[in-house]
């Protein structure tokens, strides 16, 4: 469905994408994941006919994104990081809008309106001007913005970002929704972000492709390394046995504890052996040594920092494409 | 076709979602209607004067014609005015996305812009015609030099919106838009004085430049073709920039 060659893009001082090639089949969900500057959003815009590339190729449903741009757009939606909204319309002008402009015949247009309000949960709002409403409702005006021509693909950049937990929660849901229908690439900086919707992920950094790879994949990966936090029943049980516990457990290599004891609570890095799934063993092995699991994760922190190349301090500073 | 008039219509109603467009409507009332008082009361009595010493005076020649000019004049403080807000506020907004990734194309978008902008000056002018209507209740003028002295208005007009709607595609801000264009506007009109002192072929280059040199014959009454394909062509240059500007965001964004 969507096809990207050896994708190059390069402003005035700095290559921001730099010979990516992926390709994605129909009907998938794919994490796009890389640090702030990375180039999600230059790809982004490229797939979107917004701006060409420096060099390479891409493509959507067969369309070449510069030979044959107005047949790509029609066939995608696509959500910017800011939604791409007239704060001076209502929400219902501001979609019969966008309906034309994506070439939504004008006798279904009012129904097909309707439609994305309801999918959207923005229809108690369609008569409110949009520089009235929340973020969260934004967000999601933008969301209907995308889907109104029920385009093959659909490309949302960050579309979590500034929501807080519960617009987080139903605009993933939202996007899991759509999934069956349309082809969905999504752009994130967050990891439970990929771990809660996607089931392919591409890793870039710094303008380079780090990792193509289906989202069990990655996880099994990152099981070499579990994060986990435990709490024992009782306080007074000493911390070098928590630790104790843990080595002992089959396939583990190396116990390491992060961060200071708090609230009674520890956590620890576990790693095994590369490819041993050692999750359900160490889970079986606290709570047999009568000690509380709070929680346990399988480190995908850690895949992305190495993948992402970054040390364990934040990212270096770099461009964002304006 | 139906992409240019979604967009323009989009434009027309975001001029009147706000208090922009009915103030342009009314400024432009309220100045042309003094101007009108004034260039009547003035013929009133100098026509009553001519009267007595036997003379005749032609309301086409003494009220239609330097309104018409005091329109053009007019049109050129507030054409920046129009035009500021076409393009810088879609790229401040970041709606410029939404345009630019719509199945549309560069040229449907900055027609429709383009077409708004004329409706929004033609129905200014419009407004302030309602001036005219009393002549021909009181006199009866020709209508036909009107006309095509309102053509020429509008065909001023179309050129130097469309400069207006390049320069606004080349900044996010709109003051900045709205200055340029009023400075670009200004110069052009001026540009025809230096006939006036100066005989060499730059001066005449410079003077046929001009929008005004271009605009008498229309107040005259008279559709002079030569004239009207400077304004042809002086639009389609503008709308042509405005398309390059276009394609250049799209490589540099």
């Amino acid at each position: 469905m969507i096809r990207v060659e050896g994708l190059t893009k390069r402003y005035a001082q700095n290559l921001a994408v730099d010979g990516i090639s992926f390709e994605v089949e129909r009907g998938r969900i794919v994490g796009f994941l890389g640090p702030n500057g990375a180039g999600k959003t230059t790809t982004m815009r490229v797939l979107t006919c917004f701006m060409p590339p420096t060099a390479g190729k891409a493509s959507v449903a067969g369309f070449d994104c510069v030979e044959n741009p107005q047949e790509v757009k029609k066939r995608i939606g696509y959500l910017p990081e800011t939604p791409p909204l007239y704060p001076d319309m209502s929400v219902n002008e501001y979609l019969l809008f966008v309906g034309a402009l994506k070439g939504i015949p004008s006798a279904e247009l009012g129904k097909r309106v309707a439609e994305v309000e309801e999918r959207c949960a923005v229809a108690d709002v369609k008569n409110r001007l949009i520089s009235k409403l929340s973020k969260g409702y934004r967000q999601r005006v933008g969301l209907a913005q995308a889907i109104i021509h029920n385009p093959d693909v659909l490309v949302l950049d960050e579309p979590t970002s500034g929501l807080d937990p519960r617009q987080i929660m139903e605009t993933r849901d939202l996007i899991k929704g759509l999934a069956g229908d349309h082809t969905i690439i999504l752009s994130t900086h967050i990891l439970q972000e990929v771990e809660a919707m996607c089931e392919e992920v591409i890793v870039i950094a710094k303008g380079k492709l780090r990792a193509i790879e289906s989202l069990d994949n990655l996880i099994a990966r990152g099981v070499g390394a579990v994060d986990i936090e435990i709490e024992p029943r009782e306080g007074e049980l000493s911390f070098p046995f928590v630790k104790q516990v843990l080595e002992k457990t089959p396939g583990v290599t190396r116990v390491t504890q992060t961060g200071e004891v708090r609230n009674n609570r520890v956590r620890f890095e576990v790693e095994s052996q590369s490819g041993h799934d050692a999750r359900g063993d160490i889970a079986r092995a606290v709570v047999g040594a009568n000690l509380n699991l709070n929680e346990l994760r399988s480190g995908l922190e850690k895949i992305y920092l190495e993948l992402t190349g970054a040390p364990a301090v934040a990212a270096a500073p770099e461009e964002t494409s304006a | 076709m139906r992409n240019i008039f979604t967009i323009c219509k989009k434009e027309i109603k975001s001029y009147f979602s706000s208090p922009v467009g009915y103030l342009l409507l009314t400024m432009f009332a309220l100045i042309i209607g003094f101007f009108f008082w004034n260039v009547v009361g003035y013929f009133a009595i100098m026509g009553a004067r001519q009267m007595q010493s036997g003379g005749n005076m032609n309301v086409n020649e003494f009220v239609i014609r330097p309104l018409i000019q005091n329109m053009s004049v007019v049109g050129l403080f507030l054409i920046p005015l129009i035009t500021m807000r076409l393009f810088a506020e879609e790229k401040r907004q970041g709606t410029i996305e939404l345009l630019l990734t719509s199945p549309i194309t560069d040229i449907q978008m900055l027609l429709g812009k383009w077409l708004s902008a004329v409706v929004m000056y033609g129905a200014m002018v419009g407004f302030a015609s309602i001036n005219f209507f009393f002549l021909f209740a009181y006199s009866n003028p020709d209508v036909k030099p009107m006309l095509i002295g309102l053509l020429g208005l509008m065909l001023q007009a179309g050129a130097l919106l469309s400069i207006g709607l390049f320069i606004s595609t080349t900044t996010k801000n709109q003051i900045i838009a709205g200055a340029t264009t009023f400075g670009v506007a200004l110069l052009l009109w001026t540009f025809e004085w230096v006939a006036g002192y100066e005989t060499a072929a730059w001066a005449k280059v410079m003077s046929y430049l001009s929008v005004m040199s271009h605009f008498e014959s229309f107040t005259r009454g008279v559709l002079d073709t030569k004239d009207a394909i400077y304004y042809v062509s002086l639009t389609f240059l503008g709308l042509f920039l405005t398309a390059r500007s276009l394609e250049s965001l799209r490589w540099r964004s």
